[in-house]
């Protein structure tokens, strides 16, 4: 089955191209530690998922891209179309002059409407070359105006159009110190229409990949390259086929809907975090070994922390060993809190992947009382080894890791709100005081819904 | 609305850039009176003005923003390019207006510079978008700063020709120098920053409309304070050049603004950092981390940030930055704006060269000093809070 993307914005079509080049890559790397046999139904899967062929034999990517000014989209065209390997439809882009301004109410407001029908018709027209349709990965950031204002209108109108299809949005969220000044408002707009319409949210933070880069990957002068390319590098980890449980056929047909259905088992808890380890500079592999059971171990305990990279993880924090009382809601150092989840999933690749041990993370004291961890814990697994790292894991996490930047951007939000900074910049497009009171109101019960998931 | 300034463009080395048939002028003048300007060639040029502007838009893909450059002190600029600025408001409404506004300085020799000075005000309050004041004492000091460094005569310390923030050098051959030239270019320079992400890649666009949306919280406060840095670089090798960082703390400093303003000591309301050339996004953030401790922001906006990164560096530089502050450090320039005007109201001097201009009353003169003095209060409210501390605003409780 078969993902269409919607890249928007700026960031959209930046981290797009990374995504699709790393997929690309990674299906045509040669060190795959696997048979010619396998790698050949790798390739072939992650080519159906992303791809698709044109009679030029070069494969085209299974995206859209939509953005309110020229630069960026004719930019990314040029870099995909130069590799030679891969490129986007001729076709598939939608642009227009003026940007959004930064502005949510411009993307949303007025953009959105106008643009509806010649956006639409091109997602549609991606959807037609599908044989089967797994749904839409829209990736966004929720700082500017583009990928938050008009990206929250469009997953609004799939909803509508393709209400059977699921949708995952990737979201980015900025940095904390400003690279909009209104991108706590911008945030706190697309989160709460996002909630409401979408399946999934798929979440990073700027300010997480930022330290990964400079800490794990010794990144000198980071750039957004770089940025991208982590970010991508762990969308890949996610994304690229496992085996199937059922056997019969090798590799899992519905990536989107084995998602959703092992993470968001409640409409109310839609924020996924991911984490990929082992990750370094290329220098740095050719030096180091793994172990399955030490990389599970850092996992866990990242997951366990709420640590967002294996560099500093914070060992003090324990789950209560099974027959003792459990910790009180709030543990005495705000340090020691024990991540809640409510899903996890574990998808490990590359060598002796059989070998792995994943018992540590169906402990019930990592999950809340409302389910049980044979239904909220999953492990997807592949021989097949992910972009030249021998051993590779990731954690697609849907816990309480997100709460506190989510807090964060609210409280921020609020703050310039209850002084009515910037205000008549979005309602002079329509939109009123109300508008955001309601998404002020949305966000504080997932805030407090997460909050609670403690036992 | 006098021919010799136009009539020297049109022979000199960009007269080919210039459409000739997009140019309006007259004889005698304003004689340095707003009402003039404003009132008697306002209504005179009005349809010509607004025939060329169709013209001009007629020919855009997409228009976005005007750019009206002028000084306050003088009657043409002053009082024919407010004039021009409410037509704009009328006939395009949608498309944002940047003002740069040349305000005069304290040893300016116009006379009734005060007068045209607060009647242009009143309209830039109501009818700009966003208003980059200038002044030319402030253009005056770096020039001086950077001829000292040109003439110092330090072994080996000499500036690399096509990249002084003053020269233009860089796009045409060298002609014969006028004195406003020097200063002029760096307001130039100032412009051309503005809109490099606009004509440039980057990893992080910046289009004119995101300065007004990030920039002006409140529909009154729109003076954006200017900075420009590095204004030259060096041309010898061995000497290291400028760290990137003394750039960022070079761009806050009140030597480096281009109007007599002291924003590191002043309220913050928002500030944006374009950056140019060869800077990553962990060098911007590296510097803000730096910088942000010594600076006061207002509470509502304590990391009030708008950052952009375009990959194309002006000419001759490796890399250049363009600061806007929008901060109360404009007040004093008002404040003492509205005190030179008051000299000259209290004893009505020259105050008939504009009363007998059909259609002036003495009314204006009142409302343009109360539109100046609210501002200056909103200023002065702001100014305030300074060093209160943030207030705890309570969040909405949810019932679980």
């Amino acid at each position: 089955m078969s993902i269409v993307t919607v890249q928007l914005g700026q960031c959209g079509n930046q981290i797009g191209f990374e995504v699709f080049d790393a997929l690309f890559r990674d299906s045509h790397c040669s060190q795959g530690l696997c048979s010619k046999r396998e790698n050949e139904a790798y390739q072939a899967s992650c080519k159906e998922r992303f791809f698709r062929e044109e009679e030029s034999g070069v494969p085209v990517a299974r995206a859209v891209l939509v953005d309110m000014e020229p630069k960026v989209i004719n930019q990314t065209l040029s870099k995909a179309g130069q590799s030679g390997r891969w490129k986007y439809g001729q076709h598939a882009c939608f642009c227009q002059r003026q940007g959004s301004g930064n502005n949510w109410a411009y993307g949303y407001s007025v953009h959105g409407p106008k643009h509806e029908e010649s956006i639409m018709n091109l997602i549609q027209k991606e959807v037609e070359k599908c044989d089967s349709l797994s749904g839409f990965f829209i990736i966004m950031s929720m700082a500017g105006g583009t990928g938050s204002g008009l990206g929250a209108f469009i997953t609004q109108k799939l909803q509508d159009q393709y209400s059977s299809s699921l949708k995952m949005n990737q979201i980015i969220w900025p940095y904390g110190t400003g690279e909009v000044i209104v991108q706590n408002y911008n945030s706190i707009l697309t989160l709460s229409h996002l909630y409401r319409s979408s399946d999934a949210l798929l979440i990073h933070e700027n300010d997480a990949v930022h330290k990964i880069c400079a800490k794990q990957m010794n990144i000198k002068q980071i750039s957004f390259r770089d940025l991208n390319q982590v970010l991508a590098h762990q969308l890949g980890s996610v994304f690229q086929p496992t085996y199937s449980e059922d056997g019969s056929f090798p590799y899992r047909r519905d990536p989107l809907g084995d998602l959703m259905e092992h993470l968001v088992p409640h409409p109310e808890f839609k924020m996924l975090g991911v984490r990929n380890i082992p990750q370094m500079s290329e220098n740095s592999l050719a030096y180091s070994t793994f172990t399955w059971a030490g990389l599970l171990k850092h996992l866990r305990q990242m997951l366990i922390s709420g640590a967002k990279m294996e560099e500093g993880i914070n060992w003090q924090v324990r789950p209560p060993l099974s027959g003792l009382p459990p910790l009180g809601k709030m543990s005495v150092h705000k340090d020691l809190h024990l991540n809640t989840s409510v899903a996890n999933l574990v998808i490990l690749r590359g060598k002796d992947v059989q070998s792995a041990d994943v018992e540590g993370f169906k402990d019930p004291a990592l999950y809340t009382s409302w389910l049980e961890p044979v239904h909220a814990f999953s492990m997807w697994k592949t021989q097949r080894a992910f972009d030249k790292y021998e051993k590779s894991a990731a954690l697609v996490s849907n816990s309480q890791l997100l709460v506190k930047p989510l807090d964060m951007i609210v409280g921020k939000a609020w703050n310039m709100f209850a002084s009515k900074a910037y205000i008549h910049q979005y309602t002079r497009f329509g939109m009123e005081e109300e508008d955001f009171l309601d998404s002020f109101t949305l966000l504080e019960q997932v805030v407090a819904s997460y909050g609670s998931l403690g036992p | 609305m006098e021919e010799g300034v136009v009539n020297e463009i049109l022979q000199g080395p960009l007269r080919d850039v210039f459409d000739s048939k997009q140019l309006i002028t007259d004889i005698s003048g304003s004689g340095n009176n707003w009402a003039v300007g404003h009132k008697v060639f306002g209504s005179l040029y009005r349809e010509q003005i607004l025939e060329k502007l169709r013209k001009s838009a007629e020919h855009c893909d997409c228009l976005q923003c005007f750019f009206v450059i002028h000084s306050m002190g003088g009657g043409t600029g002053s009082g024919l390019g407010t004039f021009l600025l409410k037509v704009l408001e009328d006939e395009f409404p949608e498309v944002y207006r940047f003002v740069t506004a040349v305000y005069p300085s304290s040893e300016d020799d116009v006379i009734t510079s005060p007068y045209n000075s607060m009647l242009a005000m009143k309209e830039l309050n109501e009818h700009a978008d966003c208003v980059l004041p200038i002044d030319n004492q402030s253009l005056f000091d770096i020039i001086s700063k950077i001829d000292l460094v040109v003439n110092s005569g330090k072994l080996g310390t000499t500036v690399k020709p096509k990249s002084l923030v003053t020269s233009n050098m860089g796009a045409v051959t060298k002609r014969h120098k006028k004195p406003f030239d020097a200063m002029n270019n760096i307001v130039a320079n100032l412009l051309l920053s503005l809109t490099s992400s606009a004509r440039f890649e980057g990893s992080l666009n910046m289009d004119l409309n995101e300065i007004s949306m990030n920039l002006v919280p409140f529909p009154q406060l729109h003076y954006l304070v200017s900075s420009l840095t590095p204004l030259y670089t060096l041309a010898d090798v061995n000497i290291p050049p400028r760290r990137l960082d003394q750039m960022f703390s070079d761009a806050f400093s009140k030597d480096h603004q281009l109007m007599q303003a002291d924003p590191r000591h002043s309220l913050y309301l928002a500030c944006a950092l374009i950056v140019r050339g060869d800077v990553q996004i962990s060098d911007l953030r590296r510097n803000i981390e730096r910088l942000k401790p010594a600076l006061q922001f207002v509470s509502w906006n304590q990391e009030g940030w708008k950052t952009s990164l375009c990959s194309v560096p002006p000419v001759g530089h490796s890399h250049s930055l363009l600061a806007l502050a929008n901060n109360t450090c404009v007040k004093p320039t008002f404040m003492e704006l509205r005190e030179r005007f008051m000299r000259l109201y209290k004893k009505k001097a020259h105050l008939h060269h504009y009363l007998q201009v059909d259609g002036m009353e003495e009314s204006a003169f009142a409302e343009a000093v109360s539109s100046l003095s609210a501002l200056i209060q909103e200023y002065n409210e702001l100014d305030a809070t300074k060093s209160m501390p943030v207030p705890d605003v309570p969040r909405l409780s949810v019932a679980m």
